[in-house]
């Protein structure tokens, strides 16, 4: 069969066309068609969420394990509520663990550390819809300068 | 006075009736079913459109992400934040940049080349021959040039943002010593699918549609004459370059602004 250049030549361009959007949406921009596979939603109440988002990390030791999905305030004490999407491949975690929210680098952006708690025979796990009991807030800046000035003026 | 008024009024006018002519060719363009000869007159136009546009797509694309890298550079390093130009590169070119450069330069290099080759074949009476041989000039020359510059230019868009994204790399890790693993891993973590590259695609189409319009209308509507061709072929340059620019602002503010 005779090739014809110019289709081949047409052909050859429309396959890198498609070749470079693949490359994009793969490689760079780190999506998975999938998701993130199976996940489940935990609550936890803070205080003061600072610069929280949606769709900030959930971290581990570093490693990512989930979303934050929503930020709400609870309408009946004012507190901020936050809708945690867990990823269900790394399992549960004990009901004893704690989050706080901490900030990656000095400026970065803020994220929720959870912090596992002990796995024992009688401490159950956090199953879906539960809530975080124990979390520690963000730190705002002005309300850590305030209380250095006021132990400051103490002494 | 009551002369300038009127003569205001006068070239509005115009402009609505070129708007409703240029209307009346695309639906009159493309409203027909395809049949395969349709196909082959694609293809033949993306060669002249799309695959002769590579090179300077290709090179335009690799030094805009080479100056990005490195302005980016100079300002994040300041704030001792230059693991961020990795995203910086990648969403100014997928977001802005790659969609509204490819946009412009498809206008230069191609949009400009529809007109004049358009113009002529009217002021030489080509439209005129074909429609006395009972062939549709619009079904034959209009409609396969405008898909072709519709499918051409998302795929020259997204092949500028890879190679630009490269440039950047090469000038932010290789050059300026970003480090390799951050500046991919927070670019990969800061971009999604569907709000940067799903809308930079949807910008390069709608651009696409304006510029192979514009381009395709003056040609068609040129005075035939040298001087007409030449006027055709320098609005079609300019009024598709505005085009482009101001579709990127309300497409911004439409996507991106709440």
């Amino acid at each position: 069969m005779k090739v014809n250049k110019l289709e081949l030549t047409v052909g050859g361009f429309v396959l890198l066309g498609l070749a470079a959007l693949l490359v994009l949406s793969l490689k760079i921009a780190d999506s998975q068609f999938s998701g993130d596979g199976p996940s489940y939603t935990l609550y936890a109440r803070f205080d003061n969420i600072g610069g929280l988002k949606p769709r900030s990390p959930v971290k581990v030791g570093g490693v990512v394990v989930g979303r934050v999905e929503k930020i709400e305030l609870d309408s009946d004490d004012f507190a901020p509520v936050v809708t945690l999407k867990m990823f269900e491949r790394y399992g549960y975690f004990p009901e004893t663990s704690s989050a706080s929210i901490l900030t990656a680098g000095l400026l970065g952006e803020q994220y929720i550390g959870l912090n596992p708690g002990f796995i024992m025979e009688d401490i159950e796990s956090l199953e879906a819809g539960a809530t975080i009991e124990d979390t520690k807030s963000a730190l705002v800046l002005e309300e850590l300068i305030g209380k250095v000035l006021f132990s400051l003026t103490e002494k | 006075m009551i002369q300038a008024i009127s003569q205001l009024g006068a070239s509005c006018l115009a402009n609505i009736a070129a708007l409703g002519r240029a209307s009346m060719m695309l639906a009159q363009a493309l409203w027909f079913i395809p049949t395969r000869k349709l196909l082959r007159d694609i293809v033949r136009q993306l060669y002249v459109v799309g695959v002769l546009s590579l090179p300077i797509i290709l090179v335009s694309g690799l030094f805009i992400g080479m100056v990005i890298a490195f302005q980016g550079y100079s300002i994040l390093v300041d704030f001792g934040a230059e693991t961020s130009l990795g995203p910086m590169v990648a969403l100014s070119l997928l977001r802005e940049l790659g969609p509204v450069v490819t946009a412009l330069l498809f206008a230069g290099r191609a949009g400009s080349a529809l007109t004049a080759e358009i113009g002529l074949m009217k002021t030489t009476e080509q439209l005129s021959s074909m429609e006395m041989m009972a062939v549709d000039p619009l079904r034959r020359v209009i409609a396969p040039r405008f898909w072709a510059g519709v499918i051409a230019m998302p795929l020259l868009a997204s092949m500028f943002n890879l190679v630009g994204i490269w440039g950047g790399f090469l000038v932010g890790v290789e050059w300026l010593g970003v480090d390799d693993g951050s500046f991919w891993s927070i670019m990969g973590a800061s971009i999604e699918f569907g709000q940067d590259i799903g809308n930079g695609l949807i910008k390069s189409v709608v651009f696409a549609l304006a510029v192979t319009w514009v381009a395709l209308f003056n040609g068609y509507d040129a005075r035939p004459s040298a001087r007409g061709i030449s006027q055709a072929t320098t609005r079609s340059v300019v009024y598709a370059s505005l085009l482009v620019l101001g579709l990127d602002f309300i497409l911004t503010a439409l996507m991106f602004g709440s």
